[in-house]
């Protein structure tokens, strides 16, 4: 499999995962390190960013799993920015998952104000993965401004619905420079595997995992389903037929 | 515009009546549409969905799974003082009841935050009476200040105030208050609230429009279960909540369920809601908005919370002292209501994680506006 880079950095795993909604820290951990997963996003909210035995923090402390702070809670771009300086300042990192969802019931993302923190994040250094809806135009904008992913929506988030943004998933992957990567709504495997085969760079789990019966198992699955939806797509998928080759092909005419 | 002009084109007899009228009919389609009106709602909190706690339960417990986890969030009361210049029939502070008053100074504060901090909790609810010059604007001003360094989040509970105090106190740390109307009756509401800056319904009744206003991040509604009707009560509640979240959609909402509690020279309650009754009315919540933030406070007692975790509840309280200078200052001051659940945090936090629940002590940050 071709590993994805990002940013210079390289990932022999296309499956991102969150750290929200587990029933224990140490279930987390045993369900990431299952996942494979070697990107982890923590939300600034839930960790102590100045206390190095942070329950959280220390579970998700592994050589192999990078981290991917991000901003949830702030409504604002400047609160964006705010916290990502914080952020990277008190974590030593300079990647941030930018979420701006003024609404804090079907958590959705604003465009505008993500623009413009992405805009003002690249600029101070940061490597900006923003987590936006499947607009194809913004996602060009995001990309013009400089971030280094771009993360549309596959349907609301924590709803476990899978991909109903397709079709504008499959114009964004068609005119991106930048990796996309799938990012909500994501609640089977299946839908993991459908994303990839679409050609996404990776996608990333959360809720799907978090709340299975067994999380590890369920984690165990997602990876094996990424891997398999990556290599279709590098294999090179056959076009669906949807009717019979004709019997009299139309343009027999041309060969009298 | 605000929920005066919606509430007033509602008359509380016809509203109960079509309450009580609704039939199991009625609730079999509350439980089988996907998305649930208000309608809907009055059919799950009506007497005939009481046949019907078991699937109710059953798919509150789910939708709760799914939007946070095998989460809990706790947080802890800390009473600023009992001054009040209201008389309600149904509280310990009430200005007729007498007992020793106390305000905490900021040296009392900062004691009781200690003792607070000790126990692991990062988000609290600030609670006072109702006393504007000892304990107004100026002082909540004084006590965000004090307390921001301290806490992730800060909530409050207080009287009810004008949109530019909210306004002022926003950008100090407040990140949510809590306001009950009481209760939705307004004939009952004026018995119960004789005297003080409490006997007007509508300022209370406008309070949530004024927070909406001002951009609070949270805001806490409910009835006090007990003073009517509960089922009327709560459709009410449940209308405003509705008409909040259209209008005031960046902020989040949570609703709180606090049935009367004995207090020394208390009223016994009007209405007795019993435990099925509550966890009828916690379920319908839970089918009628999925996002809403449930809080359940140590006013339930522990097998009673121990089993509500699993059926909508996503918020709450623990080793709570309902009195100013509870936890260190002066312990035995008189409290606002009994508590039933005397717990610890950490035994809580003990008993949700043998439940497979992980307790959220912190999901908020300082730093955030």
């Amino acid at each position: 499999m071709e590993p994805l880079i990002i940013a210079g950095r390289e990932f022999s795993s296309r499956l991102f995962t969150g750290t929200g909604k587990f029933s224990s820290a140490s279930m987390m951990e045993e369900a990431l390190l299952a996942s494979g997963t070697e990107l982890v996003t923590v939300a600034l909210k839930r960790v102590d960013m100045h206390n190095k035995s942070d329950d959280m923090l220390l579970h998700v402390s592994h050589p192999h799993i990078h981290l991917l702070p991000n901003t949830s809670g702030v409504r604002t771009a400047a609160e964006a920015v705010y916290a990502a300086q914080l952020a990277r300042e008190a974590l030593e990192t300079n990647w941030i998952k930018l979420e701006i969802h003024p609404d804090p019931r079907y958590l959705m993302p604003d465009p505008v104000e993500t623009l413009q923190a992405a805009a003002a994040l690249v600029k101070l250094g940061f490597v900006v993965l923003p987590y936006i809806h499947a607009d194809p135009v913004l996602c060009k904008r995001l990309e013009e401004a400089g971030v280094a992913a771009v993360m549309p929506l596959g349907s609301p988030i924590g709803s476990n619905k899978g991909l109903r943004t397709a079709d504008f998933l499959e114009i964004i992957i068609s005119q991106s420079n930048v990796p996309v990567i799938v990012d909500a709504g994501i609640g089977a495997p299946s839908h993991a595997a459908q994303a990839m085969e679409m050609g996404a760079a990776a996608v990333l789990v959360n809720t799907a995992i978090a709340v299975a019966k067994d999380p590890v198992r369920m984690a165990a699955a997602f990876k094996t389903a990424v891997t398999a939806g990556r290599m279709a797509y590098e294999a090179g998928l056959p076009a669906i037929n949807s009717k019979a080759v004709a019997t009299s092909p139309l343009v027999a005419f041309l060969n009298e | 515009m605000t929920f005066k002009s919606i509430f007033e084109q509602h008359n509380w007899e016809e509203v109960k009546a079509g309450i009580y009228g609704k039939t199991a009919a009625d609730v079999e389609q509350a439980l089988h549409n996907p998305r649930r009106t208000l309608e809907d709602f009055a059919a799950l909190i009506s007497p005939a969905a009481a046949a019907y706690l078991e699937p109710m339960a059953a798919l509150s417990h789910e939708l709760t799974l799914q939007r946070f986890g095998n989460t809990m969030q706790l947080y802890i009361p800390m009473y600023l003082s009992n001054e009040c210049q209201n008389i309600c029939t149904y509280c310990g502070f009430s200005l007729d009841n007498k007992i020793k008053r106390k305000t905490l100074s900021h040296a009392e504060i900062m004691m009781e935050t200690a003792a607070i901090k000790e126990m692991g909790y990062d988000h609290v609810l600030l609670v006072t009476g109702e006393a504007h010059q000892l304990v107004g604007v100026d002082y909540f001003k004084n006590v965000l200040q004090l307390l921001r360094p301290h806490f992730a989040n800060i909530s409050m509970e207080v009287q009810p105030m004008d949109e530019a105090d909210y306004a002022a106190l926003i950008p100090l740390g407040l990140h949510a208050v809590l306001v009950y109307q009481e209760t939705y009756h307004q004939e009952d509401y004026k018995k119960h609230h004789p005297k003080g800056r409490k006997s007007s319904f509508d300022y209370r009744l406008e309070t949530p429009d004024r927070l909406g206003r001002a951009g609070i991040h949270k805001m806490g509604l409910g009835v006090l279960i007990g003073l009517e009707d509960w089922r009327t009560d709560s459709f009410f509640t449940a209308m405003h909540l509705q008409y909040l979240e259209k209008r005031y959609w960046q902020t989040k909402y949570s609703i709180s369920f606090p049935r009367l509690r004995p207090f020394s020279g208390g009223l016994a309650p009007k209405v007795v809601m019993d435990d099925r009754e509550l966890v009828q009315l916690i379920c319908a919540y839970r089918l009628l908005n999925q996002e809403i933030e449930l809080s359940i406070s140590t006013r339930e007692k522990e097998v009673f919370r121990d089993n509500i975790i699993r059926l909508g509840i996503t918020t709450m309280s623990a080793g709570s002292r309902t009195n100013p200078g509870g936890y260190t200052v002066d312990r035995q001051s008189l409290e606002q209501f009994e508590i039933s659940d005397e717990r610890s945090a950490a035994a809580i936090a003990a008993m949700l994680k043998r439940s497979g629940y992980e307790p959220v002590w912190k999901d908020w940050d300082k730093v955030f506006s």
